[in-house]
Protein backbone atom coordinates (compact mmCIF):
# COMPACT_ATOMS: atom_id res chain seq x y z
CA UNK A 1 0.00 0.00 0.00
CA UNK A 2 1.31 3.40 -1.16
CA UNK A 3 2.23 5.47 2.42
CA UNK A 4 0.04 7.95 3.33
CA UNK A 5 0.59 11.46 4.23
CA UNK A 6 0.35 12.78 7.96
CA UNK A 7 -3.64 13.18 8.68
CA UNK A 8 -2.45 15.08 11.61
CA UNK A 9 -0.89 18.44 9.37
CA UNK A 10 -4.58 18.35 7.97
CA UNK A 11 -5.68 22.56 8.04
CA UNK A 12 -8.63 23.24 10.19
CA UNK A 13 -10.58 25.96 8.16
CA UNK A 14 -13.02 28.01 10.35
CA UNK A 15 -15.09 29.49 7.17
CA UNK A 16 -15.38 31.20 4.20
CA UNK A 17 -12.95 33.70 5.07
CA UNK A 18 -10.21 31.00 4.97
CA UNK A 19 -11.16 29.01 1.48
CA UNK A 20 -9.94 29.99 -2.12
CA UNK A 21 -12.55 31.10 -4.71
CA UNK A 22 -13.18 27.62 -5.84
CA UNK A 23 -12.83 24.33 -4.36
CA UNK A 24 -8.87 23.86 -5.44
CA UNK A 25 -7.73 21.83 -2.22
CA UNK A 26 -4.67 19.92 -1.55
CA UNK A 27 -5.43 16.17 -0.51
CA UNK A 28 -9.13 16.57 0.50
CA UNK A 29 -9.47 12.99 -0.20
CA UNK A 30 -7.74 12.97 3.37
CA UNK A 31 -10.78 14.11 5.52
CA UNK A 32 -13.41 12.87 2.69
CA UNK A 33 -12.55 8.72 3.60
CA UNK A 34 -15.67 7.39 1.54
CA UNK A 35 -15.50 4.07 3.76
CA UNK A 36 -17.91 4.61 5.67
CA UNK A 37 -20.38 4.24 2.68
CA UNK A 38 -19.24 1.03 2.86
CA UNK A 39 -21.89 -2.11 4.10
CA UNK A 40 -19.96 -4.84 2.38
CA UNK A 41 -16.46 -5.33 2.93
CA UNK A 42 -14.16 -7.06 0.20
CA UNK A 43 -11.21 -9.74 1.78
CA UNK A 44 -8.60 -10.80 -0.80
CA UNK A 45 -7.72 -14.35 0.40
CA UNK A 46 -3.88 -15.10 -0.43
CA UNK A 47 -3.58 -18.78 -0.72
CA UNK A 48 -6.21 -18.21 -3.76
CA UNK A 49 -5.26 -15.57 -5.13
CA UNK A 50 -3.28 -16.14 -8.18
CA UNK A 51 -1.80 -12.25 -8.91
CA UNK A 52 -3.43 -11.96 -12.11
CA UNK A 53 -4.19 -8.40 -11.06
CA UNK A 54 -7.57 -8.56 -12.58
CA UNK A 55 -9.14 -6.95 -8.95
CA UNK A 56 -6.89 -4.02 -9.52
CA UNK A 57 -7.62 -3.20 -13.02
CA UNK A 58 -11.80 -3.64 -12.17
CA UNK A 59 -11.69 -1.23 -8.99
CA UNK A 60 -13.35 2.09 -9.84
CA UNK A 61 -11.69 3.93 -7.42
CA UNK A 62 -9.36 3.13 -7.25
CA UNK A 63 -8.85 1.44 -3.46
CA UNK A 64 -6.80 -1.86 -4.27
CA UNK A 65 -2.99 -1.65 -5.27
CA UNK A 66 -1.00 -3.64 -6.95
CA UNK A 67 0.87 -5.20 -4.46
CA UNK A 68 1.90 -8.82 -4.04
CA UNK A 69 -0.55 -10.20 -3.06
CA UNK A 70 -3.34 -6.92 -4.15
CA UNK A 71 -4.11 -4.62 -0.99
CA UNK A 72 -7.26 -3.29 -0.33
CA UNK A 73 -7.22 0.35 0.94
CA UNK A 74 -10.22 -0.01 3.68
CA UNK A 75 -9.90 4.16 3.80
CA UNK A 76 -11.68 4.45 -0.10
CA UNK A 77 -13.08 1.07 -0.55
CA UNK A 78 -17.38 1.95 -0.91
CA UNK A 79 -17.81 -2.04 -1.29
CA UNK A 80 -19.57 -1.69 -4.88
CA UNK A 81 -18.09 -5.32 -4.55
CA UNK A 82 -16.91 -5.16 -8.81
CA UNK A 83 -13.81 -7.40 -7.61
CA UNK A 84 -16.15 -10.03 -5.67
CA UNK A 85 -17.49 -10.30 -8.96
CA UNK A 86 -14.58 -10.30 -11.25
CA UNK A 87 -11.74 -12.49 -9.15
CA UNK A 88 -11.82 -15.17 -11.95
CA UNK A 89 -10.67 -17.79 -8.56
CA UNK A 90 -12.99 -16.72 -6.41
CA UNK A 91 -10.13 -15.41 -4.35
CA UNK A 92 -12.12 -12.88 -2.92
CA UNK A 93 -15.09 -12.88 -0.45
CA UNK A 94 -17.68 -10.46 1.17
CA UNK A 95 -18.39 -9.52 5.04
CA UNK A 96 -20.83 -7.15 5.97
CA UNK A 97 -19.26 -4.14 7.43
CA UNK A 98 -19.02 -3.61 11.12
CA UNK A 99 -19.52 -7.39 12.23
CA UNK B 1 -39.84 2.38 0.78
CA UNK B 2 -37.44 4.75 0.40
CA UNK B 3 -37.71 7.80 -2.40
CA UNK B 4 -36.63 6.09 -5.51
CA UNK B 5 -38.54 2.74 -4.90
CA UNK B 6 -41.46 5.16 -5.00
CA UNK B 7 -40.30 6.92 -8.19
CA UNK B 8 -39.77 3.50 -9.61
CA UNK B 9 -43.24 2.13 -8.23
CA UNK B 10 -44.86 5.57 -9.67
CA UNK B 11 -43.74 5.12 -13.02
CA UNK B 12 -44.69 1.39 -12.56
CA UNK B 13 -48.36 1.78 -11.77
CA UNK B 14 -48.47 4.47 -14.54
CA UNK B 15 -47.87 1.60 -17.00
CA UNK B 16 -44.92 3.59 -18.96
CA UNK B 17 -43.70 1.35 -22.09
CA UNK B 18 -40.08 3.01 -22.39
CA UNK B 19 -37.58 3.75 -19.97
CA UNK B 20 -34.45 5.00 -21.11
CA UNK B 21 -32.09 6.44 -18.10
CA UNK B 22 -28.33 6.89 -17.26
CA UNK B 23 -27.48 6.59 -13.48
CA UNK B 24 -26.17 9.12 -11.61
CA UNK B 25 -26.13 9.29 -7.60
CA UNK B 26 -28.26 9.56 -5.91
CA UNK B 27 -30.78 8.40 -8.83
CA UNK B 28 -29.39 4.81 -9.97
CA UNK B 29 -31.73 2.89 -7.78
CA UNK B 30 -34.70 4.30 -9.13
CA UNK B 31 -33.52 3.04 -12.41
CA UNK B 32 -32.26 -0.22 -10.97
CA UNK B 33 -35.36 -0.95 -9.22
CA UNK B 34 -37.42 -0.34 -12.82
CA UNK B 35 -34.69 -2.62 -14.57
CA UNK B 36 -35.30 -5.49 -12.12
CA UNK B 37 -39.22 -4.71 -12.29
CA UNK B 38 -39.03 -4.94 -16.82
CA UNK B 39 -36.84 -8.12 -16.19
CA UNK B 40 -39.50 -9.53 -13.77
CA UNK B 41 -42.31 -9.34 -16.19
CA UNK B 42 -43.85 -6.88 -13.56
CA UNK B 43 -44.03 -4.11 -16.58
CA UNK B 44 -44.02 -4.47 -19.87
CA UNK B 45 -42.11 -2.03 -21.20
CA UNK B 46 -38.89 -1.19 -23.27
CA UNK B 47 -36.24 -0.26 -20.95
CA UNK B 48 -33.41 1.55 -23.31
CA UNK B 49 -29.76 1.59 -21.73
CA UNK B 50 -28.14 4.26 -22.92
CA UNK B 51 -24.44 6.08 -22.76
CA UNK B 52 -25.81 9.47 -21.21
CA UNK B 53 -28.22 11.46 -19.96
CA UNK B 54 -28.66 13.13 -23.21
CA UNK B 55 -29.71 10.36 -25.08
CA UNK B 56 -31.89 9.26 -22.23
CA UNK B 57 -33.56 11.99 -22.74
CA UNK B 58 -33.53 11.95 -26.84
CA UNK B 59 -34.57 8.05 -26.21
CA UNK B 60 -37.47 9.67 -24.66
CA UNK B 61 -37.95 12.00 -26.94
CA UNK B 62 -38.49 9.70 -29.51
CA UNK B 63 -40.40 7.26 -27.95
CA UNK B 64 -42.84 9.95 -26.69
CA UNK B 65 -43.50 11.37 -30.17
CA UNK B 66 -44.06 7.57 -31.37
CA UNK B 67 -47.06 7.77 -29.09
CA UNK B 68 -45.94 5.79 -26.27
CA UNK B 69 -45.97 6.89 -22.38
CA UNK B 70 -41.97 7.15 -20.94
CA UNK B 71 -40.20 7.44 -17.98
CA UNK B 72 -36.80 8.64 -17.32
CA UNK B 73 -34.47 10.10 -14.09
CA UNK B 74 -31.37 11.86 -13.36
CA UNK B 75 -30.08 14.39 -11.14
CA UNK B 76 -28.10 17.39 -11.06
CA UNK B 77 -25.44 17.52 -13.61
CA UNK B 78 -27.29 14.55 -15.83
CA UNK B 79 -30.26 16.87 -15.63
CA UNK B 80 -27.90 19.84 -16.66
CA UNK B 81 -26.64 17.44 -19.50
CA UNK B 82 -29.67 17.15 -20.85
CA UNK B 83 -30.57 20.73 -20.99
CA UNK B 84 -30.72 21.62 -24.85
CA UNK B 85 -33.10 18.50 -25.25
CA UNK B 86 -35.57 19.40 -22.18
CA UNK B 87 -36.30 22.51 -24.87
CA UNK B 88 -37.38 19.63 -27.05
CA UNK B 89 -39.25 17.61 -25.04
CA UNK B 90 -41.35 20.81 -23.99
CA UNK B 91 -41.74 22.76 -27.04
CA UNK B 92 -42.28 19.70 -28.58
CA UNK B 93 -45.11 19.07 -26.26
CA UNK B 94 -44.11 15.56 -25.26
CA UNK B 95 -45.85 14.73 -21.87
CA UNK B 96 -42.51 12.77 -21.01
CA UNK B 97 -42.56 12.50 -17.05
CA UNK B 98 -39.12 12.97 -15.75
CA UNK B 99 -38.13 12.12 -11.99
CA UNK B 100 -35.13 14.48 -10.62
CA UNK B 101 -33.39 13.50 -7.46
CA UNK B 102 -32.44 16.91 -6.11
CA UNK B 103 -28.55 16.98 -5.98
CA UNK B 104 -26.17 20.01 -5.88
CA UNK B 105 -24.22 21.12 -8.95
CA UNK B 106 -19.59 20.19 -8.75
CA UNK B 107 -17.72 21.70 -8.51
CA UNK B 108 -17.21 21.35 -5.07
CA UNK B 109 -18.52 17.99 -6.47
CA UNK B 110 -21.15 16.95 -4.28
CA UNK B 111 -24.09 14.09 -4.49
CA UNK B 112 -26.19 16.15 -1.24
CA UNK B 113 -29.44 17.47 -1.41
CA UNK B 114 -29.81 20.75 -3.56
CA UNK B 115 -32.53 22.58 -5.67
CA UNK B 116 -30.12 24.44 -7.67
CA UNK B 117 -30.14 22.12 -10.66
CA UNK B 118 -34.22 22.12 -10.87
CA UNK B 119 -34.28 25.78 -10.61
CA UNK B 120 -31.85 25.63 -13.55
CA UNK B 121 -34.21 24.24 -15.76
CA UNK B 122 -36.71 26.71 -15.20
CA UNK B 123 -37.22 28.49 -18.33
CA UNK B 124 -37.26 25.08 -20.39
CA UNK B 125 -41.21 24.81 -20.34
CA UNK B 126 -41.47 22.17 -18.21
CA UNK B 127 -44.03 21.51 -15.81
CA UNK B 128 -42.10 21.36 -12.34
CA UNK B 129 -42.85 20.11 -8.80
CA UNK B 130 -41.35 20.04 -5.61
CA UNK B 131 -42.06 16.60 -3.44
CA UNK B 132 -41.88 17.23 0.49
CA UNK B 133 -42.09 13.34 0.93
CA UNK B 134 -42.29 10.08 -0.68
CA UNK B 135 -45.95 9.52 -0.89
CA UNK B 136 -45.85 12.49 -2.24
CA UNK B 137 -43.31 11.48 -4.71
CA UNK B 138 -45.18 8.75 -5.83
CA UNK B 139 -48.82 10.48 -5.84
CA UNK B 140 -47.32 13.01 -7.90
CA UNK B 141 -45.76 10.96 -11.04
CA UNK B 142 -49.51 9.09 -11.29
CA UNK B 143 -50.94 12.96 -11.85
CA UNK B 144 -48.32 13.61 -13.92
CA UNK B 145 -49.11 11.19 -16.42
CA UNK B 146 -52.68 12.76 -16.26
CA UNK B 147 -52.00 16.10 -16.49
CA UNK B 148 -49.62 16.32 -19.16
CA UNK B 149 -50.92 13.55 -21.74
CA UNK B 150 -54.05 15.91 -21.36
CA UNK B 151 -54.80 17.86 -25.01
CA UNK B 152 -55.28 20.72 -23.62
CA UNK B 153 -51.68 20.76 -21.87
CA UNK B 154 -49.35 18.20 -23.50
CA UNK B 155 -46.44 19.43 -21.23
CA UNK B 156 -43.61 17.19 -20.03
CA UNK B 157 -43.22 16.90 -16.15
CA UNK B 158 -40.00 17.62 -13.88
CA UNK B 159 -40.49 15.66 -10.23
CA UNK B 160 -38.18 16.51 -7.50
CA UNK B 161 -37.31 15.15 -4.90
CA UNK B 162 -34.31 15.54 -2.48
CA UNK B 163 -31.13 13.66 -2.59
CA UNK B 164 -31.05 11.46 0.48
CA UNK B 165 -33.67 13.15 2.60
CA UNK B 166 -36.11 11.61 0.24
CA UNK B 167 -34.33 9.52 -2.12
CA UNK B 168 -32.12 7.06 0.61
CA UNK B 169 -34.85 7.41 3.71
CA UNK B 170 -37.99 4.97 3.87
CA UNK B 171 -40.97 6.36 4.66
CA UNK B 172 -44.66 4.90 5.00
CA UNK B 173 -45.78 5.00 1.35
CA UNK B 174 -49.77 4.10 0.61
CA UNK B 175 -49.53 2.58 -3.27
CA UNK B 176 -52.80 3.32 -4.77
CA UNK B 177 -55.16 0.66 -6.24
CA UNK B 178 -54.01 -0.17 -9.96
CA UNK B 179 -57.89 -0.37 -11.62
CA UNK B 180 -58.39 3.16 -9.83
CA UNK B 181 -55.11 4.31 -11.23
CA UNK B 182 -55.34 2.46 -14.80
CA UNK B 183 -58.93 4.19 -15.34
CA UNK B 184 -57.55 7.16 -13.54
CA UNK B 185 -54.76 7.85 -15.72
CA UNK B 186 -56.01 6.04 -18.90
CA UNK B 187 -54.10 5.32 -22.32
CA UNK B 188 -51.88 7.99 -23.35
CA UNK B 189 -53.41 8.83 -26.91
CA UNK B 190 -51.85 11.69 -28.91
CA UNK B 191 -53.44 13.35 -32.14
CA UNK B 192 -50.32 13.86 -33.17
CA UNK B 193 -47.31 10.84 -33.80
CA UNK B 194 -44.96 10.06 -35.64
CA UNK B 195 -46.87 7.26 -37.68
CA UNK B 196 -45.84 6.23 -41.37
CA UNK B 197 -49.59 6.00 -42.10
CA UNK B 198 -50.42 9.56 -41.28
CA UNK B 199 -46.79 10.99 -41.90
CA UNK B 200 -46.06 14.61 -40.75
CA UNK B 201 -42.89 15.99 -39.41
CA UNK B 202 -41.95 17.63 -36.20
CA UNK B 203 -39.84 20.22 -35.29
CA UNK B 204 -39.32 21.52 -38.38
CA UNK B 205 -37.79 24.89 -39.68
CA UNK B 206 -40.28 27.12 -38.32
CA UNK B 207 -39.98 31.03 -39.67
CA UNK B 208 -40.71 33.91 -37.35
CA UNK B 209 -44.24 33.77 -38.84
CA UNK B 210 -45.11 30.91 -37.04
CA UNK B 211 -42.71 30.70 -33.86
CA UNK B 212 -44.00 33.65 -31.67
CA UNK B 213 -47.98 31.93 -32.09
CA UNK B 214 -46.01 28.17 -30.98
CA UNK B 215 -44.91 29.95 -27.85
CA UNK B 216 -48.00 31.76 -27.07
CA UNK B 217 -49.58 28.96 -27.40
CA UNK B 218 -47.11 26.83 -24.67
CA UNK B 219 -47.64 29.44 -22.76
CA UNK B 220 -51.83 28.96 -23.01
CA UNK B 221 -50.75 25.52 -21.79
CA UNK B 222 -49.34 26.10 -18.56
CA UNK B 223 -51.76 28.80 -18.17
CA UNK B 224 -54.54 26.07 -18.40
CA UNK B 225 -51.98 23.04 -16.60
CA UNK B 226 -53.11 25.84 -13.05
CA UNK B 227 -56.66 24.87 -13.54
CA UNK B 228 -56.09 21.01 -14.45
CA UNK B 229 -53.19 20.42 -12.11
CA UNK B 230 -56.04 21.49 -9.11
CA UNK B 231 -58.40 19.88 -11.15
CA UNK B 232 -56.68 16.52 -11.18
CA UNK B 233 -55.75 17.45 -7.31
CA UNK B 234 -58.80 16.97 -6.28
CA UNK B 235 -59.83 14.05 -7.89
CA UNK B 236 -56.91 12.23 -7.39
CA UNK B 237 -58.14 13.38 -2.95
CA UNK B 238 -61.59 11.90 -4.02
CA UNK B 239 -60.21 8.19 -5.80
CA UNK B 240 -57.24 7.97 -2.91
CA UNK B 241 -58.20 10.17 0.19
CA UNK B 242 -55.35 12.63 -0.26
CA UNK B 243 -56.20 16.09 -2.01
CA UNK B 244 -52.99 17.93 -3.51
CA UNK B 245 -52.56 21.18 -5.51
CA UNK B 246 -50.59 24.04 -6.59
CA UNK B 247 -49.58 24.90 -2.92
CA UNK B 248 -50.59 23.61 0.23
CA UNK B 249 -51.04 26.02 3.26
CA UNK B 250 -50.54 24.52 7.04
CA UNK B 251 -52.33 27.00 9.77
CA UNK B 252 -52.32 30.34 7.34
CA UNK B 253 -55.15 31.72 7.84
CA UNK B 254 -54.01 33.81 11.19
CA UNK B 255 -50.86 33.47 10.37
CA UNK B 256 -48.42 36.61 11.58
CA UNK B 257 -45.34 35.19 10.23
CA UNK B 258 -45.55 33.17 7.02
CA UNK B 259 -42.71 30.67 5.42
CA UNK B 260 -42.97 30.04 2.66
CA UNK B 261 -40.52 26.96 1.21
CA UNK B 262 -40.41 23.72 -1.10
CA UNK B 263 -39.01 20.52 -0.63
CA UNK B 264 -38.11 18.43 1.77
CA UNK B 265 -37.43 21.83 3.85
CA UNK B 266 -40.99 22.43 3.76
CA UNK B 267 -41.72 19.75 5.79
CA UNK B 268 -39.73 21.04 8.44
CA UNK B 269 -40.91 24.60 8.22
CA UNK B 270 -44.54 22.64 9.29
CA UNK B 271 -43.01 21.40 12.48
CA UNK B 272 -41.69 24.40 13.45
CA UNK B 273 -45.02 26.08 12.71
CA UNK B 274 -46.35 23.68 15.35
CA UNK B 275 -43.67 24.48 18.03
CA UNK B 276 -43.96 28.29 17.40
CA UNK B 277 -47.53 28.09 17.95
CA UNK B 278 -46.84 26.34 20.98
CA UNK B 279 -44.88 29.40 22.16
CA UNK B 280 -47.40 31.58 21.20
CA UNK B 281 -46.02 32.77 17.89
CA UNK B 282 -48.78 32.74 15.05
CA UNK B 283 -46.37 31.74 12.75
CA UNK B 284 -48.05 29.70 9.23
CA UNK B 285 -46.57 27.58 6.50
CA UNK B 286 -47.32 27.85 2.31
CA UNK B 287 -45.43 24.62 0.75
CA UNK B 288 -45.29 25.69 -3.02
CA UNK B 289 -45.48 22.49 -5.02
CA UNK B 290 -45.27 23.86 -8.73
CA UNK B 291 -42.62 26.56 -9.49
CA UNK B 292 -43.85 26.32 -13.06
CA UNK B 293 -46.86 26.68 -14.06
CA UNK B 294 -46.13 29.60 -10.82
CA UNK B 295 -49.27 29.43 -8.39
CA UNK B 296 -49.19 33.89 -8.50
CA UNK B 297 -53.18 33.57 -7.20
CA UNK B 298 -52.45 31.01 -4.56
CA UNK B 299 -49.01 32.87 -2.78
CA UNK B 300 -51.30 36.29 -2.90
CA UNK B 301 -53.94 34.51 -1.04
CA UNK B 302 -52.23 33.19 1.43
CA UNK B 303 -50.14 35.75 2.09
CA UNK B 304 -53.64 38.55 1.96
CA UNK B 305 -53.41 38.48 6.26
CA UNK B 306 -49.84 38.11 7.19
CA UNK B 307 -47.24 40.66 8.65
CA UNK B 308 -44.19 39.07 7.29
CA UNK B 309 -43.38 36.96 4.81
CA UNK B 310 -40.26 34.51 5.00
CA UNK B 311 -39.16 32.74 1.77
CA UNK B 312 -36.50 29.88 1.82
CA UNK B 313 -34.84 28.74 -0.73
CA UNK B 314 -32.80 25.60 -0.88
CA UNK B 315 -31.40 27.53 -4.45
CA UNK B 316 -29.80 30.27 -5.27
CA UNK B 317 -29.11 32.45 -8.87
CA UNK B 318 -26.33 34.05 -8.44
CA UNK B 319 -26.24 37.62 -9.09
CA UNK B 320 -29.68 37.84 -7.29
CA UNK B 321 -31.28 36.30 -4.55
CA UNK B 322 -32.86 32.95 -4.25
CA UNK B 323 -35.26 32.23 -7.26
CA UNK B 324 -38.44 31.67 -5.39
CA UNK B 325 -37.44 34.54 -3.31
CA UNK B 326 -37.81 36.69 -6.69
CA UNK B 327 -40.96 34.64 -8.32
CA UNK B 328 -42.83 35.02 -4.71
CA UNK B 329 -41.98 38.96 -4.47
CA UNK B 330 -43.00 39.41 -8.37
CA UNK B 331 -46.39 37.88 -7.35
CA UNK B 332 -46.81 40.27 -4.72
CA UNK B 333 -45.61 43.16 -6.28
CA UNK B 334 -48.30 45.31 -5.44
CA UNK B 335 -49.22 44.29 -2.46
CA UNK B 336 -47.82 45.81 0.94
CA UNK B 337 -46.34 42.27 1.94
CA UNK B 338 -42.89 42.67 4.01
CA UNK B 339 -41.17 39.60 2.24
CA UNK B 340 -37.82 38.56 3.48
CA UNK B 341 -35.31 36.11 1.63
CA UNK B 342 -33.03 33.27 3.39
CA UNK B 343 -30.97 31.04 1.49
CA UNK B 344 -30.47 27.35 3.19
CA UNK B 345 -29.03 23.97 3.12
CA UNK B 346 -27.02 24.27 -0.27
CA UNK B 347 -25.18 21.22 -0.75
CA UNK B 348 -27.24 18.97 1.71
CA UNK B 349 -26.68 20.68 4.51
CA UNK B 350 -29.20 20.35 7.21
CA UNK B 351 -31.91 22.62 7.96
CA UNK B 352 -33.44 22.34 11.15
CA UNK B 353 -36.40 23.54 12.84
CA UNK B 354 -34.19 25.35 15.40
CA UNK B 355 -33.57 27.34 11.87
CA UNK B 356 -36.82 27.84 11.07
CA UNK B 357 -37.22 29.41 14.70
CA UNK B 358 -34.11 31.35 14.26
CA UNK B 359 -35.75 32.56 11.28
CA UNK B 360 -38.98 33.81 12.49
CA UNK B 361 -36.67 35.32 15.15
CA UNK B 362 -34.73 37.58 12.39
CA UNK B 363 -38.39 38.38 10.86
CA UNK B 364 -39.79 39.65 14.44
CA UNK B 365 -36.61 41.50 15.23
CA UNK B 366 -35.41 42.93 11.72
CA UNK B 367 -35.85 44.61 8.69
CA UNK B 368 -35.26 43.00 5.50
CA UNK B 369 -32.05 43.75 3.77
CA UNK B 370 -30.27 41.10 1.41
CA UNK B 371 -31.02 37.78 1.69
CA UNK B 372 -29.85 35.80 4.65
CA UNK B 373 -27.32 32.92 4.61
CA UNK B 374 -28.67 30.96 7.16
CA UNK B 375 -25.66 28.81 9.04
CA UNK B 376 -23.04 30.17 6.82
CA UNK B 377 -19.67 29.89 8.72
CA UNK B 378 -17.62 32.99 7.93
Amino acid sequence: MPKKKDDAKIVQISGEADMPPMPASLGSMRVNKTASWRSIRPIIHDDKCRRCMICWKFCPEPAIFPTDPPSIDYDFCKGCGICIEECPFDAITSEKEGK
Amino acid sequence: MTGNFAAAYGATSAKVNVIAAYPITPQTTIVEILSEIVADGLLEADFIKVESEHSAMAACIGAQAAGVRTFTATSSQGLALMHELLHWAARGRLPIVMANVNRAMGPGWSIWADDTDAVAQRDTGWIQVFCENNQEVYDTILMSYKIGERPDILLPSLVNLDAFFLSHTSQVVDMRDQKKIDTFIGKYKPEYKLDVDDPRSFGALTSPDYYYEFSYKMQMAHNQARTVITEVGREFGKLFGKEYGLTESYRCEDAEFLIISYGTIAGTVKEAVDRLRDMGRAAGALKIRYLRPFPEDEIRKACRHAKKIGVIDRAISYGHEGPFFTEVKASLYDTANTVYGFIAGLGGRDVSIQNIEEIVGFMQNEKPRNIIWIGVKS
